[in-house]
């Protein structure tokens, strides 16, 4: 999309959305006014930069690289990172409603956002060098770099300690071989993040710079999903990185699934952003409606459904606010993030279903977007550890039995 | 350059409005309350130039603590301090005499407001300070721009515009397309937390008015929708039961 399309877009989109999230419990008497700020700041922003383009760019699968710079500015690339590292300084509350307000607008910007802040910019803060923090944070959190996080491989997808990406040592260089997939912002990154077996077959984290000789990062086409976000694979071909790239302070699989811990617990906060805008699209469309003489909101079948999305959502609005607690005193634990992503994506996933069908035949066009966030969710449901596997975490927490192998 | 942007606290262009107490009260329960939408382009601006140029900015409101969320806001966005007047804003005499006072006090020699709150819509606040202070008024301005110690302001009059240049100290106030509002953003947010909030106690000042008593718009009629069709249906209603010809 060019430039002026974008502008036009936006012209004409001005005002058009007047979202305000369902607060069925007074969950907001829970929240800070500093909370409040945030979430507010946010949303103006996709109000006003992000509504009137993202179905234009969803449908022409475009990823609007130009709001990477504008994220960064509004502060949504990790805004629970410490202020002097490029981030916002804020909670984890903060973050979660951060998130929220982005998937309310769009899973694929969300990803974008979660991507950078939990899996580029937490990695570098937790376990890299100061130098490394120092190099990489504050132009991460800035949005003048963008990152990707390459865990997943061709083959080793829910089982990524089968991992065959690896590294041999060369003086003070260390020599990279492999392949990454599915991996979101990767076409459009200046770093990877990028999870390796060492010599001794014990994985570790790699900053692989962009323009690295054997380094390339094809586009996967096609998607049905995510489609305002860029997916892509990571080919490393003999690149040559130096070794002060390896993050220092982590070894083993512990690396990676500590970032996934971060960008889960945002993925609660998000996917509920998603099935709100569903229920507020579909509870507006039913009072606009009308057949047989009235509007469709005074159908009893629409009303059970319309009930029966609030209550899903209060719940998960409660899940959240307790976990982003939990969080914030640092004791939540992977099983708890495993609950919360895996209730509010199913949750999110059938409200918009039945959001759809109370659009009827409008609920299938970009007219609305329960459709995009319907299409959306199927990834989000699968990355960041599928639905099958959170529960067989939840599983294993609840048995002590390991169903993984 | 030493900027000083009032701020007034009001209602959400969404609320929905009601009264108390015989219709003289505005009943608050349950109201979001935002930056008055013209103070917050002024604030912008404000913070613009300064970034540009140099010089501070200071928020100022005449309000009770149930503003300070506001306020804070106005601190996220980037305003370096804020005064709260401990007081009711009683009417636009009054907020204007508290104001010309601090104003005197901390030394401004630049002051902004918006062309009017959107809730009393009285717009007298700027015209009373600059009065007050005995400096120059430029109203209802929608370009601004600072060299040295000069501004220079375009503003609209009917049938066209109106550039003008002054010299500081000066009042302004802003209309729409000033500028795109700022969005406080992470980091701003986060800093507004430790920035100073000075509240002083209001001076003896009179206020002039009361409210005697509110009255809400008559309710819209509902909209009577006619077949493309029926062009004589519609024709007879406007003729015969609105007595419109
Ligand atoms: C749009 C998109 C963006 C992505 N972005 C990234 C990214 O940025 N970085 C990254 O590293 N990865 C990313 N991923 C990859 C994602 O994390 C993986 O797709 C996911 O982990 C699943 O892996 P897989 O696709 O190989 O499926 P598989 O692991 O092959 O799973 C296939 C099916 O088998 C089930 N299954 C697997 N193991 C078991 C078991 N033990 N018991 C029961 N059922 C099982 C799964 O639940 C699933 O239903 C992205 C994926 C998508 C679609």
């Amino acid at each position: 999309m060019t430039e002026a399309e974008i502008n036009s877009l936006k012209e004409s989109g001005k005002g058009k959305d007047t979202y305000n999230q369902p607060d069925f419990y007074n969950i907001d008497d829970l929240l800070s006014d500093e909370h409040k700020m945030v979430r507010d700041s946010v949303r103006s922003y996709v109000k006003r930069e992000l509504s009137p383009i993202i179905e234009e760019c969803a449908q022409q699968n475009y990823f609007p690289s130009h709001i990477v710079k504008q994220l960064g500015e509004v502060g949504c690339f990790g805004p629970q990172i410490p202020a002097e590292y490029g981030g916002g300084g804020l909670d984890y509350i903060s973050y979660g409603l951060a998130m929220q307000e982005l998937e309310r607008c769009d899973s694929g910007i969300r990803s974008t956002a979660s991507v950078q802040g939990s899996l580029v910019m937490y990695p570098i803060h937790k376990f890299g060098s100061e130098e490394q923090k120092r190099k990489f944070l504050p132009k991460l959190g800035s949005g003048e770099m963008l990152g990707c996080f390459g865990l997943t491989e061709p083959d080793h997808g829910s089982n990524p300690n089968g991992m065959t990406t690896h590294f041999t040592e060369d003086g003070d260089s260390i020599i990279l071989n492999g392949a990454k997939m599915w991996i979101s912002n990767a076409p459009e990154a200046d770093v990877a993040i990028v999870w390796a077996k060492n010599p001794d077959g014990i994985v570790q984290g790699v900053i692989v710079e962009r323009g690295m000789e054997g380094f390339t990062t094809p586009t996967t086409h096609g998607k049905w999903s995510l489609r305002a976000s860029i997916t892509g694979e990571l080919v490393f071909d003999n690149v040559r990185i130096p070794k002060s790239n390896i993050l220092p302070k982590v070894t083993g699989l512990k690396g990676p699934l500590t970032c996934l811990n971060s960008a889960r617990y945002g993925i609660s906060w998000g996917a509920l952003g998603a099935a709100m805008d569903c229920y507020e699209s579909a509870r507006k469309y039913a009072s606009e409606r009308h057949q047989f003489g009235r509007p469709i909101g005074g159908f009893q079948l629409q009303q059970k459904k319309l009930a029966e999305m609030l209550t899903e959502i209060t719940k998960a609005q409660l899940v959240c606010w307790r976990l982003g607690n939990l969080m914030n005193n640092g004791k939540a634990t992977p099983a708890q993030i495993s609950m919360a992503k895996r209730n509010n994506v199913e949750i999110a996933m059938n409200i918009a279903r039945e959001a759809r069908q109370m659009h009827g035949g409008m609920g299938i066009t970009g007219e609305y977007p329960i459709m995009r966030h319907m299409m959306n969710l199927e990834s989000v449901v699968t990355y960041e550890g599928t639905h099958d596997i959170h529960l067989l975490i939840l599983g294993m927490e609840i048995t002590g039995e390991n169903a993984f192998t | 350059m030493k900027i000083l942007v009032c701020i007034s606290v009001v209602p959400d262009t969404t609320t929905k409005i009601t009264f108390t107490d015989n219709d003289t009260q505005f009943n608050k329960t349950g109201v979001q309350f935002i930056i008055n939408p013209y103070d917050e382009l002024s604030l912008t601006r404000a913070l613009e130039i300064t970034e540009a140029n140099g010089g501070s900015v200071t928020v100022i409101t005449v309000g009770e603590a149930d503003t300070e969320p506001v306020i804070r806001k106005a601190l996220a966005m980037g305003a370096g301090d804020a005064i709260r007047i401990d007081a009711q804003p009683k009417d636009g005499m009054y907020v204007a005499a508290q104001i010309a006072e601090q104003a005197k006090i901390g030394g401004y020699d630049f002051i902004l407001t918006g062309r009017e709150s959107i809730d009393y819509n009285g717009g007298q606040v700027q015209g009373l300070i600059a009065e007050m202070l005995n400096w120059p008024l430029i109203n209802v301005v929608m370009k601004l721009d600072a060299e040295g110690n000069t501004i220079k302001a375009t503003r609209d009059i009917d049938g066209g515009r109106e550039s003008l240049s002054v010299d500081l100290p000066v009042v302004i106030s802003a209309q729409k397309d000033l500028c795109e509002p700022r969005i406080p953003n992470m980091r701003g947010i986060m800093m507004a937390r430790s920035k100073p909030l000075n509240v002083v106690v209001a001076s003896d000042k009179n206020d002039y008015t009361s409210i005697a008593s509110y009255e809400l718009p008559p309710a819209k009629s509902g909209v009577k929708m006619i077949d493309a069709e029926n062009a004589e249906e519609l024709i007879d209603i406007l003729h015969n039961t609105e007595k419109l010809f």
